[in-house]
């Protein structure tokens, strides 16, 4: 009898604490916790991919499982815009792009140099008063000059160098400087190409480059 | 006189250079990465609408045709992307923004100063200091992310470089004497794939003054930036 009283103690037992869990589901599937599931909750929930992150709604994992490790070895190199395309010779282009920047003038100046004559044969000074020797020097250590403040351009009609906007006509100021001579008015069906703005609008906020063409 | 000269030294130069000048700013500017994933088409560094903040614009892949916007170029997981800053003006990085895909999402790192290696063209991603990451972006669905004031987006945007190359080559090769008027932008309507990064200026440490004798006493960053693949 007494045996028999604990089986069935023990069935009840089961059965409740079944109940109980079935009950706990239902509430689960009302919607409640995973309509509440939020990126900064601490819980993994909704369709998170970890705790609080990945899924539609929340920034993606920064999971230790992603494998950064390695050693990633130079193929191309830029500063400013055009250098080792106009002044680069062939040959040495792909030398130019793996040279770091404070080996580029002993490794390429005398060579854009040459180039240079060879562009314009006349090649005095430029607009800046840059010398051929010059000129050259300031181009072959290919890096960009940015304005800690203030304005950001390449060339707007005041500032020289300051930096590059998207809006910036960098190819009329080469342009300029390549072939302008002394005061800029030099050889003037090559100091312009007459493309003078970009063929789609800037945004005025980031990501400030204009959307792509869809078709 | 001299014009004529010129004409010449350019008419004689022509078939050389013609060959050598394929794309610019730097898009398909040497053979090697001519047409690869590790291609940077352009680069751009300016103040932006927070004038706390600069803003960086790496272009790589250049010349995507209107219609083939991302299935024809992806960012590849084997390239790193890293913008360099040199605050002294030694010609040498002090401090590194790093970019790198996997999966769908491209992640960046620092601005920290670079780990050093044996040789100065290899880098390793200081992974210990990611600043943040964005799904990438397709040509209908702009994503972009926040964090610690840094803002974030990589992905297929119009190409903003412009530049009538057609006739610069025609002039090059002894078939024209000068630029038409209107000029042709060789780059309607084409895009590129994107990478920009807004950085608050106080992540960046000072410039410094007398690096741009043309900005004699404004303080500048020397910046750059590589492309790098995993061995």
């Amino acid at each position: 009898m007494h045996m028999k009283t604990y089986k069935f103690i023990t069935l009840l037992v089961v059965i409740c604490i079944s109940l109980l869990m079935v009950q706990c589901k239902d509430s689960d599937d009302n919607g409640n916790v995973i309509g509440m599931a939020a990126c900064d909750d601490g819980l993994l929930n909704g369709d998170e991919e970890g705790i609080d992150c990945g899924g539609s709604a929340c920034e993606p994992c920064l999971t230790t499982t992603l494998d950064f490790s390695g050693n990633y070895m130079q193929e191309d190199q830029m500063g400013r815009p055009g250098i080792n395309t106009i002044l680069g010779t062939t040959g040495m282009k792909d030398a130019f792009n793996v040279t770091i920047p404070s080996e580029m003038q002993a490794a390429f100046q005398a060579n854009f140099q040459a180039n240079l004559m060879l562009l314009n044969s006349g090649y005095t000074t430029n607009a800046l008063g840059l010398d051929a020797a010059t000129f050259t020097t300031m181009l072959s250590k290919d890096v960009l000059w940015v304005a800690e403040t203030g304005n950001t351009t390449y060339f707007n009609g005041t500032e020289i160098l300051t930096g590059r906007n998207l809006t910036d006509d960098v190819i009329d100021t080469s342009l300029l400087l390549i072939y302008g001579g002394p005061t800029g008015v030099d050889n003037p069906t090559l100091t312009t190409d007459f493309v003078a703005a970009n063929d789609a609008v800037f945004l005025n906020t980031f990501p400030y480059v204009a959307n792509p063409f869809t078709n | 006189m001299k014009k004529t000269k010129i004409l010449a030294a350019i008419g004689g130069l022509g078939l050389i250079i013609l060959s050598v000048f394929l794309i610019a700013a730097d898009h398909i500017d040497a053979p090697s990465v001519a047409g690869t994933s590790s291609d940077i088409a352009d680069f751009y560094a300016f103040q932006g609408a927070d004038t706390n903040n600069l803003v960086f614009v790496v272009d790589v892949q250049g010349l995507i045709a209107p219609g083939q916007p991302t299935d024809q170029a992806i960012f590849d997981e084997n390239v790193l992307l890293e913008i360099n800053i040199d605050n002294n003006n030694d010609l040498v990085e002090d401090r590194v923004i790093q970019i790198i895909k996997r999966d769908s999402t491209m992640y960046f790192f620092g601005p920290v100063a670079p780990t050093q290696t044996n040789d100065p063209l290899l880098s390793v991603i200081s992974s210990s200091n990611m600043s943040g990451s964005v799904k990438i972006s397709t040509t209908t669905d702009l994503q972009t992310s926040t964090t610690n004031g840094m803002q974030f987006f990589a992905g297929p945007r119009e190409d903003p470089f412009f530049f009538d190359f057609t006739q610069f080559n025609e002039i090059l090769a002894g078939n024209a004497t000068g630029f038409s008027n209107p000029g042709t932008d060789t780059f309607l309507e084409t895009n590129v794939l994107s990478v920009v990064i807004e950085v608050p200026k106080s992540m960046l440490g000072s410039g410094v003054v007398g690096a741009n004798p043309f900005a004699a006493t404004t303080a500048v960053y020397n910046v750059w930036v590589e492309a790098k693949r995993k061995q």
